[in-house]
């Protein structure tokens, strides 16, 4: 979507972007009740730093625990951050009161995985659709318009108004879910999951809906999945998440055709083609273990423990290496955490050894 | 993908040959309705030899974990398998009284279901539930049970089987579970395992991981191995052969690369264009099925995808002749398609 570079230009002057977080850090504090005996704080989000433009679409991956979900809730303050700044449409969000919290909300919305429990079973869509434009204060005569309105383009038929939620279909609730969110014309959606609950013959109208609405409003998405294949055909760029840290970012096709960071090339390798020739000469990266989690996170680089990379790079000798996780490892991946570095135009990944040693993606 | 690649699957074509283990024919369910009996399962017949993965796939509805919940008599009632035959080792599972079939599951067929937490007790330790299973159905010692047991979670590659079979199920990560499940499913090497939606609960590093496990297993026991899933993509890395069902019936089955290279049903090569793939062009438009799964108390009297069919065309025969499963271009695949051959010029995929 090249539509963000006119719409900058048109803008004047060089505006900042829609969404600025900066250095966002949450912590978690859990109680231990079995062991009352102390608290271990859970980092969820670790110090993550990135930009969203209008119009633009950021592709957020990762697995179960990755704090992907959590970020999302971050932006639109449905948790507070633990320190770091969170700038939207040129307002520090950080610390707004719950007023302000509330006022932000009509310009930044959120469309939630689960069609299903996210919408009150008591509720007709049509009071659906209109409680948000209530709540928010908009103007009482247009708000029955609006909501037909907004039906329409989501593809709701304004007769079915009066019907209640478990009269639809998945894909019907989800397009209820995006109404909700749309009526107040926001400039950011947060979509968690958005399809993941579908039918496989449903998501593709999901999909195509999203890319509808945002061509006519130019509205912004951070768009969180962990369908790859789904992430790839949403995204104009792509943050992949580890452990509550961004391990790469950078343009889609840059993400999917060169990754840099040994996770996210054992993750594209992870995930089948339907193409049985393909699937039968295609390379696969094991990875050790599994995923962490956030109240022990290994020291350094936190996927040391799982990597291929650095296995490789300490058995071929000419880097200092110590013993870890059980095998033999660089000194730099256990020890030192590392930046999200440029490796490409608007590409950076956290890895002390980002050029691409040993295996590819495909 | 070219014909070549065909000829490179000695094993599915070798297992092709071979007389099935598990023979599903003609088979039934119903449901008892408000205005008559609601048919979930409508005549499905399919079959699976050992050494083999067959994979099933279809939407939510579409009656493909009914058909296996029919054949080893897991249905709830007041569902019934009203006609059909489930030959296991030649003996129909449905003609057994109650007790034999329970103690022929998990000895010969056994099954692993999608949400690892609901089949696991969470008041035992992953130990108990794998010792239960193989001290009910055989005579041994609890001391012997265990080493069995820890063998087993080794087998599936649980770290550290000595310890962590005193774990309890909330002590394990979703992927464990999975795998504590698998193996209380192979305990008793079964020859058919059916494995329901495996890895839809987890991240795709450790869902590779699963599959790679079955199939090593399948080949180590000499298993069949039936994968019920949505996911195209694992179907290409993992199955020999394809059955897809929708609306209760099996529309489409045959060889895998006969299958994804040629599809010869209107719904299979649907799928193909409404998913995003890591192989097709990132800005592509999807085509999306129009329209929901059916409804299986208001299935149309002729072909039940026919209301989303691009190729239907209200043609009289799609709206009132139900389309029996004929021979296409193999003789082992199937279509249930009037018009099958009308897709035959059809670039299925971009």
């Amino acid at each position: 979507m090249t539509m963000t570079l006119s719409q900058d230009a048109k803008a004047g002057a060089p505006a900042e972007p829609l969404l600025v977080v900066k250095d966002v850090t949450k912590t978690f504090i859990t109680r231990q009740w079995l062991l009352s005996s102390g608290r271990a704080p859970v980092r969820a989000v670790d110090g993550i730093s990135l930009e969203l433009k209008q119009g633009e679409t950021l592709g957020l991956v990762g697995e179960t625990g990755s704090g992907k979900s959590t970020l999302g809730r971050l932006m639109l303050r449905l948790v507070d951050p633990t320190s770091g700044t969170i700038r939207f449409d040129g307002q520090d969000i950080t610390r707004l009161s719950l007023t302000g919290v509330r006022r932000m909300r009509s310009r930044m919305q959120m469309v939630f995985q689960d069609p299903f429990g996210s919408l009150d079973p008591r509720m007709t869509v049509r009071s659906l659709v209109i409680e948000p434009m209530i709540v928010h204060g908009y103007p009482r005569g247009e708000i029955p318009g609006r909501a037909e309105a907004v039906m329409r383009q989501v593809g709701l038929d304004p007769r079915f108004a009066d019907r209640y939620p478990h009269q639809f279909s998945g894909g019907q609730r989800q397009r209820i879910g995006i109404a909700r969110a749309m009526v107040l014309d926001p400039k950011l959606l947060v979509l968690d999951e958005p399809v993941s609950a579908l039918d496989v013959s449903i998501q593709a109208q999901i999909l195509n809906l999203l890319r509808e609405i945002q061509r006519r409003t130019n509205i912004a998405y951070l768009f969180i999945a962990h369908d790859l294949a789904v992430v790839r055909h949403v995204s104009d760029r792509v943050a992949v998440m580890y452990l509550g840290r961004i391990i790469e970012i950078g343009p889609r096709d840059a993400i999917y055709e060169s990754p840099h960071h040994p996770y996210t090339i054992s993750l594209l390798s992870a995930v089948p083609i339907p193409d049985p020739a393909r699937e039968r000469t295609r390379k696969r990266v094991a990875l050790h273990g599994e995923i962490g989690s956030g109240n022990a996170v290994p020291a350094g680089c936190r996927f040391h423990p799982r990597c291929f990379r650095a296995r490789l790079i300490a058995a071929k000798g000419a880097v200092p290496t110590t013993a870890a996780a059980g095998t033999t490892l660089p000194v730099a991946c256990v020890a030192q955490v590392p930046e999200l570095t440029p490796v490409g135009n608007g590409h950076s990944a956290a890895c002390h050894f980002p050029e691409k040693v040993g295996i590819s993606a495909n | 993908m070219s014909s070549a690649a065909t000829a490179t699957r000695p094993a599915a074509q070798a297992s092709a040959s071979k007389a099935p283990i598990l023979d599903i024919r003609n088979l039934r369910t119903q449901f008892p309705g408000d205005d008559g009996p609601i048919t979930i399962v409508n005549d499905v017949s399919l079959s699976v030899s050992a050494r083999e993965t067959l994979a099933v796939v279809g939407e939510s509805g579409s009656g493909k974990t009914m058909t296996f919940l029919s054949s080893i008599g897991l249905l709830a009632k007041p569902g019934r398998v009203t006609a059909g035959q489930v030959l296991l080792d030649g003996t129909d599972l449905l003609k057994l009284p109650a007790r034999e079939m329970r103690q022929l599951r998990g000895r010969k067929i056994s099954m692993v279901f999608q949400d690892p937490l609901s089949g696991l007790n969470p008041v035992f330790t992953i130990g108990d539930q794998i010792i239960e299973v193989l001290t009910a159905h055989q005579s041994i010692g609890r001391r012997q049970a265990r080493e069995a047991a820890i063998a087993l979670l080794e087998r599936v590659h649980i770290p550290d089987p000595h310890r962590r079979i005193d774990d309890y199920p909330h002590q394990f990560s979703g992927g464990m579970r999975q795998r504590a499940l698998i193996a209380m499913a192979i305990a008793l090497k079964p020859k058919v395992l059916i494995a329901d939606e495996p890895t839809t609960a987890l991240d795709v590093t450790v869902q590779a991981q699963i599959l790679e496990l079955l199939s090593d297993l399948r080949d180590e026991n000499g298993m069949a191995l039936v994968l019920i899933t949505h996911d195209l993509g694992l179907v290409a890395r993992y199955a020999h052969r394809v059955c897809v069902m929708y609306g209760g019936r099996v529309v489409e089955l045959g060889e895998l690369d006969d299958v994804f290279t040629a599809p010869r049903h209107p719904y299979t090569v649907s799928l193909f264009r409404s998913i995003p793939h890591l192989d097709t062009p990132a800005d592509a438009e999807l085509t999306p099925i129009e329209g929901q799964p059916p409804n299986p108390a208001l299935l149309p009297p002729g072909c039940a995808f026919e209301p989303r069919c691009f190729n239907a065309h209200g043609r009289a025969d799609c709206k009132t002749v139900v389309p029996p499963a004929v021979p296409t271009t193999q003789p082992s695949h199937l279509s249930a398609c009037h018009h099958w051959k009308e897709l035959a010029s059809l670039a299925v995929r971009s």
